[in-house]
């Protein structure tokens, strides 16, 4: 029985993980051939491309303008992606052989990831049932989002906490997946809330190039994020635009 | 005036619960056939639109990096959702940015998304239909394009973008708005969005020149079309005869004139607005700056310089040079196209400018900032200087200025309430509700410090201002524009 379900869980995550990179690497193609013919950066902007990395990374590591923006919803939502950060973090010991350094180190942290992205996700929730605007906007989809991710940041807790799986093999597991090998596979323990959360994370892998959380790699595409304050110093010009310039009579 | 419910004012808004279709009758006039041909559009709803829109969509997003990637990014957090004055002043929950690019976004994830076409109802996916479209109709031009929901948006997505995209794909199906499309046709046709002729400009600049004369005994000059002047001056049309515009024109005229600088206004190019970037048109915004273009080399300038005007102010500083560029042709010693703002700030830090602030110790100001100065625009070499330029210019000014609330003012700043194509009178009951956030905050400084006049750069602040704010029991008058301090307070040399 378990060798059947590691074979299909094999299968899957090849699948999943082929969708994900193919998918994410798609849009990223798109957008980073989809050109930006005029200058949108919110302004006050900054007028240097380091400065640009600069803004780029106050929002992506503090949320900056969501701080601004929404005390809650900064709260929750930074406390979710921390959480997120780290247990993906943690995540990379089951995938290397030894443990890089400052994954090991990161571990005593880690432990914490998931309540913080349990809790940032209830928080996150509660807002979108209880505030009459955010329920307004909120689709099935997001609803089951929420589901997903609490689903999976939940069983990774009770994995950790209460069922304790044979993480030794699950380990043996993605490391014999990661070489691509079918005689490497081994097999995966007989343990239902660890099928769960597997099965959930490539749900979430699968969705994720079709989903929102094209966030991720959209916001530094984000024009009015990532442009430089430099208009009237530097003539700025799409190749679509630049075209009509011909048309001109002066 | 418009009927509805009369919402307290605050000094910061109070955050509305939501009431579906509250805005739902409200619609722009449609734009007609004749109005719609010169602009290239389609005169009525093409055959077939529901595909066209579609496709247009799908040439958009490729043509606009904006556009694809705000469309895919949206977390739906609702960071947004308080932050529109449409939706604090209306309660209804489709003037909630989010909401509103949902309307457009809805039809791109039926047709440009697997699970928009496998699971709609799961990721709130639409077909393009009619009712689609008059939603869109309604609601898209019930966006100033005002850009507070972009600087609150933790992915900066911009709702401005959206509906202009909205806008564009009408506009290419046929469906236009009446009051902005004919504006950029009276530019094509008279080079100004009043459609007056070049006499009536002539005949207005003389008789300014004479009231100044009459009333400083110095002959301060409004020249129109004077070949090899030094500077183009592009000032929105409304600056030629509405109150209290042309009292902020005559300023312009007196700083040129005290700092000795000779320029000129021009009948081809009588226009600093351009109504082109409200319908998202590339195409006809860069049809209407390529006549600064073409102005500035007829009559053979050396700077060109934008007058107080909001949007005109982010098309001239952000897109110029792209559309319409390059201008080396000019002196590169000066930014192109230099704000009025940054020639007075300037001349002053210089010593040219020397003002008798007591001339407007009868007024007690503050500052309102204009959106598109605020958030899609700069000014002088500091990141700030859109904010710090103005009120340098105010204060140097007069002796009593205040600041209204923090979070209304800089680049938080509450949208008159009438910009991006919204200056229209079928649309005067969502453009006072819109502007009950500004309201409140300017009642909350006349209460407290005795404010008796709002100053802003912008032709359409001062228009909608002047108009709605009897509604709210302020004077029209309470309105003005910087270069009006200015004027006040400039001492001119007698000369000629
Ligand atoms: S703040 Fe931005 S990401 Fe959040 S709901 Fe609004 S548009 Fe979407
Ligand atoms: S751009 Fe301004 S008017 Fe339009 S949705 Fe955003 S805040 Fe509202």
């Amino acid at each position: 029985m378990m060798v059947f379900v590691t074979g299909l869980f094999a299968f899957l995550f090849y699948a999943a993980t082929a969708i994900l990179l193919a998918g994410v690497a798609s849009k990223i193609t798109q957008y980073w051939r989809t050109p930006s013919p005029l200058k949108i950066p919110t302004t006050p902007a900054p007028k240097t491309r380091s400065a640009v990395v600069f803004r780029m990374g106050r929002e992506l590591v503090f949320f900056e303008t969501l701080y601004r923006s929404d005390k809650w919803t900064w709260f929750f939502g930074w406390m979710f992606h921390l959480g997120l950060f780290l247990v993906l973090a943690r995540h990379l010991r089951y995938f290397t052989e030894p443990v890089w350094g400052w994954v090991a180190q990161l571990q005593p942290l880690g432990k914490y990831g998931a309540f913080a992205m349990v809790g940032g996700l209830i928080g996150l929730w509660a807002r979108r049932l209880l505030v009459d605007r955010v329920r307004y906007i909120s689709r099935p989809s997001d609803h089951l989002m929420l589901a997903l991710l609490v689903g999976i940041a939940g069983s990774g807790l009770i994995i950790s906490y209460i069922t304790y799986t044979d993480i030794v093999a699950v380990k043996a597991f993605f490391l014999g997946l990661m070489r691509i090998d079918w005689g490497y596979l081994q097999t995966l323990p007989a343990d239902i809330v660890l099928i769960a959360h597997l099965m959930l994370a490539i749900a979430l892998m699968a969705v994720f190039p079709f989903s929102k959380l094209l966030h991720a790699p959209g916001i530094f595409f984000s024009p009015t994020l990532n442009q430089v304050d430099d208009a009237r110093e530097r003539r700025h010009l799409a190749p679509w635009a630049s075209k009509l310039d011909a048309s001109r009579k002066k | 005036m418009v009927d509805f419910e009369k919402p307290e004012l605050r000094e910061t808004p109070v955050v509305p619960s939501i009431k579906p279709g509250v805005m739902s009758h409200l619609a722009s006039h449609v734009a007609k056939p004749k109005i719609q041909e010169p602009l290239g559009y389609p005169g009525e709803l093409v055959d077939n639109w529901e595909q066209a829109a579609v496709d247009k969509l799908g040439e958009l997003k490729g043509k606009y990096r904006s556009l694809q990637v705000f469309l895919d990014s949206c977390v739906f957090c609702g960071a947004c959702t308080d932050k529109c004055h449409y939706f604090l002043g209306s309660a209804d929950p489709k003037n909630m940015p989010v909401a509103r690019q949902e309307l457009l976004r809805s039809v791109y994830r039926r047709y440009y998304t697997l699970p928009g076409k496998w699971f709609p109802k799961l990721v709130g996916a639409r077909d393009m239909n009619r009712e689609v479209l008059d939603e869109w109709y309604s609601y898209f031009y019930q966006c100033s394009e005002c850009r507070r929901c972009a600087v609150f948006c933790p992915l900066g997505i911009d709702t401005a973008e959206i509906a202009m995209a909205a806008r564009e794909i009408m506009d290419s199906v046929g469906r236009g708005q009446k009051y902005s499309n004919e504006v950029i046709g009276k530019v094509f046709k008279f080079g100004n969005n009043l459609g007056l002729a070049v006499r009536a400009v002539a005949d207005t600049l003389a008789s300014l020149e004479e009231d100044v004369e009459e009333e400083t005994g110095v002959k301060v000059r409004f020249p129109l079309d004077e070949e090899g002047a030094e500077v183009l001056l592009m000032a929105p049309s409304a600056d030629f005869f509405a109150e209290p515009h042309v009292d902020g024109l005559i300023g312009y005229g007196k700083v040129f004139h005290q700092a000795g600088i000779s320029w000129t206004f021009s009948s081809h190019a009588a226009e600093g607005g351009n109504f082109g970037l409200f319908i998202g048109s590339y195409d006809n915004m860069r049809r209407v700056a390529v006549r600064v273009r073409e102005a500035a080399l007829d009559l053979g300038v050396k700077r060109i310089v934008f007058g107080e005007c909001g949007h005109a102010w982010r098309v001239a500083y952000s897109f110029l040079n792209t559309l319409a560029g390059p201008f080396d042709f000019l002196d590169p010693r000066y930014p192109v196209p230099q704000h009025i703002c940054e020639v007075t700030y300037d001349l002053m830090k210089r010593g040219v400018l020397k003002f008798d602030k007591s001339q407007n110790d009868h007024m007690v100001l503050t500052f309102h900032d204009s959106c598109n100065v605020a958030r899609a625009s700069g000014m002088g070499d500091l990141a700030d200087g859109q904010f710090t330029i103005p009120r340098e210019i105010i204060k140097a000014t007069c002796n009593h200025f205040v600041e209204m609330s923090p979070s209304t003012i800089r680049g938080a700043t509450f949208c008159c309430g009438a910009g991006g194509g919204t200056l229209t009178d079928e649309l005067m009951e969502i453009r006072t509700r819109g502007a009950v956030p500004r309201m409140g905050a300017l009642q909350h400084v006349t209460d407290k410090h005795g404010v008796t006049h709002m100053v802003s750069i912008c032709a359409i602040c001062k228009s909608q201002f002047s108009k709605i704010m009897p509604y709210f029991d302020f004077d029209a008058e309470m309105s003005m524009g910087v270069h009006q301090l200015v004027s006040n307070a400039i001492i001119l040399d007698k000369r000629d």
